[in-house]
C-alpha cells in the first residue's frame, strides 16, 4: 500500500462498546484530509485510535512503519500531534509554557524559541497573552493554543478533533485559514474531523465520510461535495 | 454479586426466588456453623473459649464496618473510635452507677447512634477520602480526650471492672456465659444487618455504591441512607465496643489507639468486603494475627498485614465480591 | 507582647515543619488523585536513615544529603512497585493501599531500629538570638530557614525547569500531557520521589524535638492533614502557607487557650479540617473541587 498514513481494518471501542468496525484510510502526504459523518459515527473514536489512546486491532502504519500501540507518548515521539477535542488545555500554565509543553520532546533550544515566535506570527493575540493562564483565554483563543502546541512537537501528522467546536464562525475561519497557511508551508498533513462539513470541504483536498464505524464515501472534497447523499445529509442542499 | 443469581430477570421478580436459592448451601453452612458455636464452648479450654469469644466482639466492628465501606463504598478509619466510646460507655456505667450489665448495651447503642448520625451530616459533603481524613483525626483526638476527664474515665490508668458470672440457673462457668452473651449479640447484629440489607434500605446502599450519581437520578434519598448507613456502622462499633468491656472488665485509652482503627480496615479487606462470612473472618484476623505473629517479632503484626492488605488490593478487584462490581464501574467510567 | 511574638515564630517554626508534609501530601495528590496516608511513615523512615548514617559517623548535612537521595530512590521505587499495580483503580482501593503502606513501613522501621526512642541529634546551636526581649531559638530559625531552602528549590524546580513544567502538565491534564509526548509514568514516579524527599526534610526536622521512634510522624500527618485541607490538596503554596497558619493556630491555642493545653493540642487541626470542609472545601487556595467520575 502506498500512502503517507494507511490505515487498514481498523477495529476499536470503549470496553465491550465496539465504535469503528474495520476503517480502511489513506492520506497522502502534505494533504489536508477531512473525516465527515454524523454524531456517533466514530470519528473522535478514529483519531484516538489513531494516537493509541484506545486499544486498537488492525494496522495503522505512518510513512511505511508501524505506530506503537497503546502508548499515545509514544506515538507523540514519532511525529503525531493530536488536538483532542475540548482543546486540551492545561489551564494553570501559561500561553507560553502550553507552548513549551508542545515542545517537550525536542531539544534543539534555539529552533524551538524561533518556532514559539512563528506560532506568535501566526496568532499575534497569543503573543500579547503569553503570560497568561490559559485556562482564562477565550474558546477561540485556547483553540490556538491548542494548535500552536501540537505545531510545537514539529509533527509530520497533525490530528485536529473538532477545531470549530463552540467557536463562532469568523473565528472558525480565520483558525482554517491558518491551518491551511500552515499545511502550505510546513508541508504538514493534516487530518481533520468536523461537523461543519461546508467550511472543511473548502478547505480540505480530501474527504471521507464515516458512518456507523465504516467509511462510506472517500473521494476529493469537491468530489466529495458534489455528491448528493453528502450534499443532503451534512450540507442542508436539495430534498 | 452472586453467581447463583440469573441476571436477567427483572430485580422484582427474582427476589423471592433468589432468597431461596441462595439459603439452600449457605442454609447447611449455617447450620454447621451454628451447632458448632454452641458446643465449642463445652469443649474447649476457658482460654480458648475466651480467644473465640474475643473473634465474635472484633466480628461485631468490622460487620458495623463493612455495613459502611463495603456496602456504600464510604471509608472511615474512625471506627475504633466508636468501639472506644462503646466500650468507656459500658464502663462508665458500670463503674460509677452500678447499672446492670445487659442495660450497657442499649445504652452504648444509643450513644454510638446518636454520634454516629451527628458525625454523619458532615460526612455527607465529604468525598470518600476527605471521610476517611477526618474520622481518623477524630479517633486520634479522643485518646487525649479520655486521658482528660481523669474522674470519669479515670485518666490514663483507665477504669477496672469485675467480669459478671453466670447467673447459677444456667450451670455455666464464667467464661462460657460471657461467650454466649457476645454470641447472641453478634447473632442479633448480623441478622439485623441481613434483614437490612434485604430490605429497600439494603438495596439503596448496594445503589449508592454502585453509581452516587445514579442512584440519587433514581430517586434514592442519598443523604438520608448516606447518614443513617454512618450511624448504623457506628452503632455496631459501639455494641462491639461494649461487649469488649463486658469480656475484658478493663477500659484504657492506650487500648484504643488508631492502630485499632486500622486493624478493624484491614480485618474488613482480609474477610472479604461486602460479604456475609467476611466479618467473621475479618473478627478471627484482628484478634488472632496480632497475638500468633507477636512471637515472630513486635513488629510482625505490622509488617503481615501491612503486606496482606497491600496484596489482598492487587488481587481484589477480581477477587473480592464487594469490590468487583465497584471497580468495573470505575474502569468502564473512565473509558469514557 | 514579646511573649506573643515567641510563641508566633515558635507557631512558625512547627509550622513549618507541617508545611514540608503537607507539601508532601500535595505533590502526590496533585500528580494522582492520591492522598498519601503512609506519607509521615515514609518520613519516618527516611529519618531513621539519617539517624543510622550519624551513627556511623557520618557528618550531619552530609548525612541528610544522603538521606535525601535515598528517600528521592526510594519514593520513587514505592511508586513502580507498591502503587502503579492499581493506579487508576477507586478512590476506596487506593487509600487502603497507602495504609497497608502506612502499616507495614511503620512496623518495617519498628523491626529493624526497635520501637525504642531515639535521641535525634540538631544540627543547629541550642542557645538563642536576642532580639529587643524575644529570644529566638536558633533551632526554631533553623527550621525556618532549611524549609524555605526547600521551598526555594521545588519552586525553582517547577518554574524554571523542562521537567518541572511536565511535571506541572501532568498534573494539570494528564491525558494532554501525553499527546505532547511526556511520559506520564515517569512523572509520577518522580512525583513520589520527590514527595518522599520533601517529606524526609520533615521527618529529619521534627526528630530532635519529638525524639525518634516509629509513631512520631502520626501526630504531624494529622497537622499537615489539616495543613493541606486549609491551603486546598492541589495547590503547593496552599500547602506551605496552611501549614504555616496550622502551627501558628496550634501554638497560641495551647499558649492562650487554658482549656486546650498541651495535650488536646490535636484538637486544633482537627477543628481546622472540619471547618474548612464545611465552609470551603476546596481550600484557600484551591481550586473548586470538580467530581472525578
Amino acid at each position: 500500500m502506498s500512502g503517507f498514513l494507511t490505515v487498514a481494518g481498523l477495529h476499536a471501542g470503549y470496553g465491550a462498546g465496539r465504535v469503528l468496525h474495520g476503517v480502511d484510510l489513506t492520506v497522502e502526504e502534505g494533504e489536508v484530509c477531512a473525516i465527515l459523518g454524523p454524531n456517533g459515527a466514530g470519528k473522535t473514536t478514529l483519531l484516538r485510535a489513531l494516537c493509541g489512546l484506545i486499544r486498537t486491532t488492525g494496522t495503522v502504519r505512518l510513512d511505511g512503519a508501524d505506530l506503537p500501540r497503546n502508548r499515545p507518548e509514544a506515538v507523540a515521539r514519532r511525529g503525531v500531534a493530536h488536538v483532542p477535542e475540548g482543546r486540551g488545555t492545561f489551564a494553570p500554565l501559561t500561553v507560553e509554557e502550553n507552548l513549551r509543553v508542545g515542545a517537550y520532546t525536542r531539544r534543539d533550544r534555539a529552533a524551538v524559541a524561533a518556532d514559539i515566535d512563528r506560532v506568535y506570527g501566526y496568532f499575534p493575540v497569543l503573543g500579547k497573552r503569553r503570560g497568561q493562564a490559559a485556562g482564562s483565554l477565550s474558546g477561540g483563543e485556547q483553540q490556538m493554543v491548542a494548535l500552536g502546541r501540537a505545531l510545537l512537537a514539529r509533527p509530520r501528522l497533525l490530528l485536529l478533533d473538532e477545531p470549530s467546536l463552540g467557536l463562532a464562525p469568523l473565528v472558525t475561519r480565520e483558525l482554517f485559514e491558518i491551518i491551511r497557511t500552515v499545511n502550505r508551508d510546513e508541508r504538514l498533513t493534516v487530518v481533520l474531523v468536523e461537523q461543519n462539513a461546508h467550511l472543511t470541504l473548502e478547505f480540505a483536498d480530501r474527504a471521507h465520510v464515516l458512518e456507523t464505524g465504516r467509511i462510506a464515501l472517500s473521494g476529493a472534497a469537491d468530489d466529495v461535495r458534489a455528491d448528493d447523499r453528502v450534499a443532503r445529509s451534512y450540507l442542508g442542499i436539495g430534498g | 454479586m452472586n453467581g447463583t443469581r440469573t441476571p436477567t430477570a427483572a430485580p422484582a421478580a427474582r427476589a423471592p426466588r433468589t432468597r431461596r436459592a441462595v439459603l439452600k448451601p449457605q442454609g447447611v453452612l449455617l447450620a454447621v456453623l451454628l451447632v458448632a458455636a454452641c458446643v465449642a464452648p463445652f469443649q474447649l479450654v476457658p482460654f480458648r473459649v475466651f480467644q473465640l469469644t474475643m473473634v465474635l466482639v472484633y466480628a461485631i466492628a468490622v460487620l458495623g464496618l463493612d455495613l459502611l465501606v463495603g456496602r456504600t463504598g464510604q471509608i472511615s478509619l474512625g471506627h475504633g473510635g466508636f468501639f472506644a466510646i462503646g466500650a468507656y460507655v459500658a464502663a462508665v456505667l458500670l463503674d460509677r452507677w452500678d447499672v446492670p450489665y445487659p442495660l450497657t448495651l442499649p445504652a452504648a447503642l444509643a450513644v454510638t447512634f446518636v454520634l454516629g448520625f451527628a458525625l454523619g451530616i458532615p460526612a455527607l459533603r465529604l468525598r470518600g477520602l476527605y471521610l476517611a481524613l477526618v474520622t481518623m483525626t477524630i479517633a486520634i483526638f479522643l485518646v487525649p480526650l479520655l486521658k482528660r476527664f481523669e474522674s470519669l474515665t479515670g485518666g490514663s490508668m483507665g477504669l477496672t471492672l469485675t467480669k459478671p458470672d453466670a447467673p447459677a440457673w444456667t450451670g455455666l462457668a464464667q467464661d462460657q456465659w460471657l461467650y454466649f452473651c457476645v454470641l447472641l449479640v453478634t447473632g442479633g447484629a448480623t441478622l439485623a444487618v441481613a434483614g437490612l440489607l434485604r430490605s429497600r434500605v439494603g438495596r439503596a446502599l448496594a445503589a449508592i455504591r454502585d453509581n452516587e450519581a445514579a442512584a440519587e437520578v433514581m430517586g434514592v434519598r442519598l443523604s438520608r441512607y448516606k447518614t443513617l448507613a454512618f450511624a448504623w456502622s457506628a452503632m455496631l462499633a459501639g455494641a462491639a465496643g461494649c461487649v469488649n468491656t463486658w469480656v475484658i472488665a478493663f477500659v484504657s485509652p492506650d487500648s484504643f489507639t488508631s492502630t485499632l482503627s486500622i486493624m478493624l480496615l484491614a480485618g474488613i479487606v482480609v474477610g472479604g468486603l461486602g460479604s456475609l462470612y467476611g466479618p467473621l473472618l475479618g473478627g478471627a484476623f484482628v484478634f488472632f494475627m496480632p497475638t500468633m505473629s507477636q512471637g515472630i517479632n513486635q513488629a510482625a503484626p505490622g509488617v503481615i498485614s501491612g503486606l496482606l492488605i497491600i496484596v489482598i488490593m492487587y488481587v481484589a478487584p477480581t477477587g473480592l465480591a464487594g469490590l468487583a462490581g465497584r471497580a468495573s464501574a470505575a474502569r468502564l467510567a473512565r473509558k469514557k | 507582647m514579646a511573649d506573643f511574638i515567641q510563641q508566633l515564630v515558635e507557631g512558625l517554626g512547627s509550622g513549618a515543619i507541617y508545611a514540608s508534609l503537607a507539601l508532601a501530601l500535595v505533590l502526590i495528590y496533585q500528580f494522582t488523585g492520591i492522598v498519601n496516608f503512609a506519607q509521615g511513615e515514609l518520613a519516618m523512615f527516611s529519618t531513621f536513615i539519617a539517624w543510622s548514617f550519624v551513627q556511623a559517623g557520618v557528618p550531619f548535612w552530609l548525612a541528610l544529603i544522603l538521606t535525601l537521595a535515598v528517600s528521592f530512590l526510594g519514593g520513587m521505587a514505592i511508586e513502580r512497585i507498591v502503587i502503579r499495580p492499581v493506579e487508576g483503580a477507586p478512590e476506596l482501593t487506593l487509600v487502603i493501599v497507602t495504609l497497608g503502606l502506612f502499616i507495614l513501613v511503620n512496623a518495617a522501621a519498628g523491626w529493624i531500629w526497635s520501637f525504642l526512642i531515639k535521641d535525634f541529634p540538631s544540627p543547629f546551636p541550642e542557645s538563642a538570638l536576642h532580639l529587643g526581649g524575644v529570644s529566638l531559638n536558633y533551632s526554631t530559625l533553623g527550621v525556618l530557614g532549611v524549609v524555605a531552602a526547600v521551598m526555594g528549590v521545588l519552586y525553582a524546580l517547577f518554574r524554571f525547569t523542562k521537567i518541572g513544567l511536565a511535571m506541572r502538565a501532568v498534573a494539570s491534564n494528564p491525558a494532554s500531557a501525553r499527546l505532547s509526548g511526556v511520559r506520564v509514568g515517569r512523572v509520577l514516579a518522580l512525583g513520589w520521589g520527590l514527595a518522599a524527599t520533601v517529606g524526609a526534610v520533615s521527618g529529619v526536622l521534627v526528630a530532635p524535638v519529638l525524639f525518634l521512634e516509629p509513631n512520631m510522624m502520626g501526630g504531624v500527618l494529622v497537622y499537615a492533614f489539616a495543613a493541606a485541607t486549609l491551603g486546598g490538596f492541589d495547590s503547593p503554596l496552599g500547602a506551605v502557607v496552611g501549614g504555616l497558619v496550622v502551627g501558628v493556630a496550634e501554638t497560641l491555642a495551647g499558649a492562650y487557650v487554658g482549656a486546650i493545653g498541651s495535650d488536646l493540642k490535636i484538637g486544633v487541626p482537627l477543628a481546622i479540617i472540619i471547618g474548612v470542609l464545611l465552609v470551603r472545601p476546596q481550600g484557600l487556595f484551591g481550586r473548586a473541587a470538580v467530581e472525578r467520575a
